[in-house]
């Protein structure tokens, strides 16, 4: 394809996407291609080389969108290939293939307490501080060491001029050290990524989204007291778990809005672990989950942003309450939910996508695929759902590529 | 349990409620101070998991509460089972032996644990060997403690291979018609009960155990 045909099938494809988002019919039902591990079975090559060969991981990434030529792409490489990024930081909460697991497996999380009940405090008060002394060095190697920083609130005068010794300990020079390599390769990794994406936009294909983000609640459950640590904390922490959710809330926004606004993608995806029907009364989820989600949400929203949350598992009981966002402003991704109900519930609200069932796209057939995606155009795109149509949570690992096909040819046949 | 003192209402009422600090208080108080006979404490503990176990059948409870109850057990039968002399009345009557884990290359076990909870609140024997376990473990667990149902956990859609492959090595080890297998997780459905070729499948802790009753002849 040449350049100007390519950039207008951009234009075209995002304009898929935007009149999603606005809640306007477009001219065909969007089709997104989402991967992890599945681009490894597609090439051929094992979940470590993905991991670890930025140009091999391109190159199958490449062919795969050009076979199968969506409306939108994931982040294909950044999503996979952390491999030496990993290495170079020394992550410990994830285990990868070379570093306990077996060069064919996933990376997977460890989910461990990595903040202590009694951490509240700490954490509350000087949020900076928890992360150099403390949350770091426990979660990375290449800062162990930080420990030993001081203490900057507070420091003044010659005090300050003093301080700055503790940068001569060699346990924080080694930690500086580490983390400037660690960078160094984060920085290629990322320059990877930006080269790749770009590349895809140049043959036509616009990405899913820009950045990523978090709730707060799942942000606080996954990366510090862990799933148990943080049920229990809704009985015997609750005011200080709610005092961080507020707090969480805000910095999380800092985060999200700069890097959302500096890779010119509105769209920020996030998925959502813990709000589930199953994991939470209704009670609970309105105390400590939703709120301060939803103050996320409306920040990013202000500003222009997309939010696209990943509502994982079975939400259908929370639908009447996350229906309240402001109408033609987000993309909810559903994995396990009815999408009819969802629709039904939330047509005239959202943009939806999903949600083919990882048990039918690895065990299933063609024609099962086929029949899926059929019922998802007739019960939602034919009745007026703004519908992006995607896997449940992307493409499992495991799918064979003749249903990859069936997905999409069933879309172009069933819905333009 | 309708002879209950007021003292032994409050404790079954204060866990079934998730009081938690006035719960272990009083179960300790009763322990310790008091000289409670060790098993009529630990009777009364699962009366009130029976109230929990109900209230989560019924969807008042959820994860959070089972989690909490589940760690309030464990701290009261901490104290309480050093205290056990003999004679002080034996276990309570088991319908049936589980045994029960999490497939090879899977990780997640707040599923599974759940429904060992549940079993074990509804009169199952349980055994649960744990996370990312070998096919070969399942085997030689079950060669020496025999159970009458084997559940196989799994979040993952690499367990549905895995899963496969253990039930496959049950048959060629020639135990599969010793015993019932069912499996659940996350992403567990129809679809993935033919294709691993279990007996049934629950989507909940609640459907196991409806299982295992049916399967071992129980009245619910
Ligand atoms: C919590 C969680 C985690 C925690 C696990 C903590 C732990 N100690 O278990 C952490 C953060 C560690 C984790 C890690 C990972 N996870 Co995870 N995780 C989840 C999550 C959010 C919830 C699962 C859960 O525990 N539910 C709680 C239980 C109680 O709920 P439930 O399903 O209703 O439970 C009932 C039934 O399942 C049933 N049941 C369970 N077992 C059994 C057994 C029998 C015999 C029966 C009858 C019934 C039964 O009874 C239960 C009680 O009622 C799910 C998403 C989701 N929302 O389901 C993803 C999910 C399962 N994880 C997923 C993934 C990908 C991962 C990781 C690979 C991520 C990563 N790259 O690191 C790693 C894998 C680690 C590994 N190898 O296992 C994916 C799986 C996708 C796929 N296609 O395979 C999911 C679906 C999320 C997603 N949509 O992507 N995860």
């Amino acid at each position: 394809m040449n350049a100007p045909a390519a950039s207008a099938a951009y234009d075209q494809r995002w304009q898929r996407i935007q009149d999603c988002i606005n809640l306007k019919q477009p001219d065909r039902m969007p089709v997104a291609l989402y991967s992890t591990f599945w681009l490894a079975k597609y090439g051929g090559i094992t979940c470590k080389q993905l991991m670890y060969d930025y140009e091999k991981t391109k190159e199958i990434a490449e062919r795969a969108v050009l076979e199968f030529e969506p409306d939108v792409i994931s982040t294909l490489l950044l999503t996979v290939a952390s491999g030496r990024s990993l290495e170079a930081i020394g992550f410990k909460q994830l285990q990868w293939p070379g570093h306990g697991v077996g060069d064919n497996q996933p990376f997977q999380y460890l989910d461990r307490e990595y903040m202590k009940a009694d951490e509240y405090d700490e954490f509350i008060f000087d949020p900076t501080g928890y992360y150099l002394h403390t949350y770091l060095p426990r979660v990375a190697e290449a800062f162990e060491g930080f420990e030993e920083l001081p203490n900057f609130p507070g420091l003044h005068y010659f005090r300050l001029v003093g301080s700055v010794r503790s940068f001569a300990n060699p346990r924080v020079r080694a930690a500086f050290e580490n983390v400037f390599k660690a960078a160094e390769e984060s920085e290629r990794f990322f320059q990877h990524h930006v080269q790749f994406m770009a590349r895809m936009a140049s043959l036509g294909y616009p990405a899913t989204n820009g950045t990523t983000g978090v709730s707060p609640y799942d942000f606080i459950a996954d990366y510090f007291r862990g799933a148990t640590g943080m049920m229990k904390d809704l009985f015997r922490n609750k005011d200080k778990l709610l005092q961080l959710l507020d707090k969480v809330a805000v910095f999380l926004l800092r985060q999200i809005i700069p890097t959302a606004k500096a890779s010119g993608n509105p769209i920020v995806f996030i998925p959502i672990h813990w709000a589930p029907d199953a994991f939470m009364s209704p009670k609970q989820f309105e105390t400590f989950w939703w709120p301060s989600f939803r103050k996320m949400l409306i920040g990013l929203i202000d500003v222009g942003l997309v939010p696209m949350p990943l509502w994982e598992a079975d939400c259908t009981k929370r639908l009447e309450v996350i229906k309240d966002v402001p109408a033609g402003k987000c993309i909810y991704w559903f994995e396990r939910t009815d999408m009819v109900k969802a629709f039904e519930v939330l047509g005239d609200v959202v943009a939806l996508r999903g949600n083919l069932s990882p048990s039918l796209l690895t065990t299933g057939k063609p024609d099962e695929v086929d029949a899926a995606v059929k019922h998802l155009v007739d019960n939602v795109w034919n009745q007026g759902g703004k519908l992006i149509l995607d896997a449940a949570f992307g493409l499992p690992d495991e799918t064979p590529v003749e249903n990859v096909r069936a997905m999409f040819d069933a879309a172009r046949k069933y819905a333009g | 349990m309708n002879d209950m003192t007021d003292e032994e209402r409050q404790l079954v009422e204060w866990l079934a409620d998730m009081n938690e600090d006035d719960a272990l208080a009083l179960a300790k108080r009763m322990l310790l101070e008091d000289k409670k006979n060790p098993m009529r404490v630990l009777e009364l503990c699962r009366a009130a998991m029976d109230i929990v176990g109900k209230r989560f059948e019924e969807g008042e409870y959820f994860l959070p509460e089972l989690v909490l109850a589940g760690e309030m057990l464990e701290t009261i039968g901490a104290i309480a089972k050093p205290l056990i002399k003999l004679g002080d009345g034996g276990e309570a009557k088991k319908h049936g032996k589980v045994l029960i884990g999490t497939v090879h290359g899977d990780l997640h076990d707040i599923g599974k644990n759940i429904v060992s909870f549940m079993l074990d609140i509804n009169g199952f024997e349980v055994k649960d060997i744990g996370v990312d376990v070998p096919v070969r473990t399942f085997i030689d667990e079950i060669n020496t403690w025999q159970p009458d149902v084997v559940g196989l956990s799994g979040f993952l859609t690499l367990a549905f291979e895995s899963m496969k492959e253990t039930i496959a090595a049950f048959e060629s080890a020639g135990m599969r018609d010793k015993f019932k297998v069912m499996i659940g997780g996350g992403q567990i459905d129809d679809t993935v009960k033919n294709y691993t070729g279990a007996d049934a499948f629950g989507v909940n802790a609640v459907e196991a155990v409806a299982l295992c009753r049916r399967w071992m002849g129980v009245a619910a």
